[in-house]
């Protein structure tokens, strides 16, 4: 304690209580907390099942999907339709998202791209997925390929449309550091272009991957002999609304699990970025 | 005397944003400091862009003679978020041998142990130590710095004067150094370059005023209108 202030100070310090301020940002995120909302409407749904709230004719308790998955396993009908369900997705999914990529560079980074790409693109936006069925079976027939081609297709917008505006938003001020730098082209792509744009070409490929996912659903509903669509539409003539539960909650954990890959390997690929999600 | 190291001739540059020049005749010998002050809109800024060779949306005529190695300093360090510390020192080099020299170069301005760092975790002062390792690993025979001291504290200021003073001495490129601060200026230069409405308004040697800065200073002031 300093003297000369006891001196002309001489009154006793007054204690003020630190308040906490609350923090504004949402604080720190937990490992596995995205699985607490699913974890929750689990909880609901069995407790409406349990108390016989819920008609089992309306909606089957969960258990009862749980048991129909095991039967179906036994008898391996649900592995090998999920295989053919997942191959159908996957490939839809790999040839769309690489046309994504390819067209959203050339119109990302040439003029006469952009003019040329972009504009189609955008125009054929407007157009929902699904009214291009007719036009695909016409062209594809009513296999395989046009199956696959659906899933490209629906997968092929979020991806490209990411993509491209994520080139589009690259700072130009990294342009300039390049020019100062005598960066060459491909190590301006490879070193600028490709990380700058990383992230949007990720967040393309959540959306993209939810599109397969719903494009293979509707696919899989016209003229299947195989896949998880094939298996509920077997079920519904039947009225075998356990197996249709199952082939939902398949659906659902597909969707869940494929974004859940990929936010993984954001968190992996995207270790540079610091903000309040990640 | 020796070839400059830097020669301007008759520079004109119309249609920027940042000012026009109005035929500039400049020279820089070989590890020479100048300072280029001036108000705002003077054209400070687009004479650095056009040594810079990063004008392309401005419109003009003149010559530029300028050395084959030439390094540029932002405002902001201009990290790219996404490489590690070192990867940026060394960006565009490549082979072992560039890694190394961009390990020394980060010694140099007192980030050994930094290498692996993300530039978001260093503070502002430290980032911009990181453009400058990025600027000295090319061994440039031109420094050009546009307000590189502009966005940093008072403190950080005072230390990167020292670190640049001192790394100018040790490697002796030519240097351009864009300010508003006539201080700094003074403190670092060989010689103070006075821009105003795109044209050369004075070049004064330092050393001439050697025992008389506190003159130098109202002198530069007058010619910026505010003494």
């Amino acid at each position: 304690m300093n003297a000369l202030s006891g001196e002309i100070f001489p009154a006793p310090p007054v204690v003020v209580p630190v308040r906490q301020r609350r923090p504004l940002g949402p604080g720190k995120p937990s490992r596995n907390g995205h699985l607490l909302g699913p974890g929750l409407l689990l909880l609901y749904w069995a407790v409406l099942s349990a108390t016989g709230w819920l008609d089992p004719r309306t909606l089957p308790a969960p258990w009862t999907a749980v048991t129909a998955a095991a039967e179906l396993l036994r008898e391996g009908r649900l592995q090998t339709n999920l295989a053919v369900s997942a191959a159908r997705a996957a490939t839809g999914l790999l040839v769309g998202g690489a046309a994504g990529v390819l067209l959203a560079f050339l119109s990302g980074l040439s003029l006469l791209g952009g003019y040329v790409i972009d504009g189609i693109v955008q125009l054929k936006r407007g157009i929902p997925i699904l009214a291009l069925i007719p036009f695909m079976v016409l062209w594809f027939g009513i296999g395989e390929p046009m199956k696959v081609a659906v899933i490209a297709v629906a997968a092929f917008f979020p991806i490209y449309i990411q993509t491209h505006s994520a080139l589009r938003a690259i700072d130009l001020r990294y342009v300039e550091l390049a020019e100062t730098l005598g960066l060459s082209r491909a190590q301006f792509l490879t070193r600028i272009i490709i990380p700058g744009a990383l992230p949007g070409f990720l967040l393309g490929l959540r959306f993209g991957a939810t599109a397969a996912w719903l494009a293979l659903v509707v696919v899989e509903q016209l003229n299947a002999t195989s896949g998880i669509g094939y298996m509920v539409t077997l079920a519904r003539n039947y009225a075998q609304t356990d197996v249709m539960l199952v082939g939902l909650v398949v659906y659902a954990l597909l969707g869940f699990g494929t974004d859940s890959v990929i936010r993984w390997g954001e968190r992996h690929l995207l270790t540079w970025r610091r903000t309040l999600g990640a | 005397m020796s070839a400059p190291a830097v020669r301007i001739r008759d520079l004109v540059r119309n249609f920027t944003l940042k000012g026009v020049l109005n035929g500039v005749d400049l020279e820089i010998a070989p590890g020479e400091f100048v300072a280029l002050l001036g108000r705002s809109g003077s054209g400070k800024s687009t004479l650095l862009r056009a040594l810079a060779g990063i004008d392309h949306e401005a419109e003009g005529t003149g010559e530029i003679v300028l050395p084959q190695r030439t390094a540029v300093i932002f405002q902001d360090a201009r990290l790219l978020p996404w490489m590690r510390v070192l990867d940026n020192v060394v960006l565009g080099q490549t082979g072992a041998e560039a890694r190394r020299r961009g390990g020394e170069a980060l010694a140099e301005v007192g980030l050994a142990g930094r290498e692996r760092s993300w530039p978001h975790e260093l503070s502002g002062g430290e980032q911009q130590r990181v453009a400058l390792a990025r600027a000295l690993v090319r061994e440039p025979a031109l420094l050009l710095a546009d307000e590189p001291f502009g966005a940093l504290d008072a403190l950080t200021r005072v230390q990167m004067h020292g670190l640049l003073r001192q790394l100018s001495e040790r490697h002796h490129p030519a240097v351009l150094l864009v300010t508003h601060d006539i201080d700094e200026a003074i403190l670092l230069a060989d010689r103070i370059v006075m821009l105003d409405d795109g044209r050369l308004l004075a070049s004064l040697p330092v050393v001439a005023w050697e025992g008389r800065l506190g003159e130098l200073r109202s002198h530069l002031l007058e010619l910026l209108g505010v003494g």
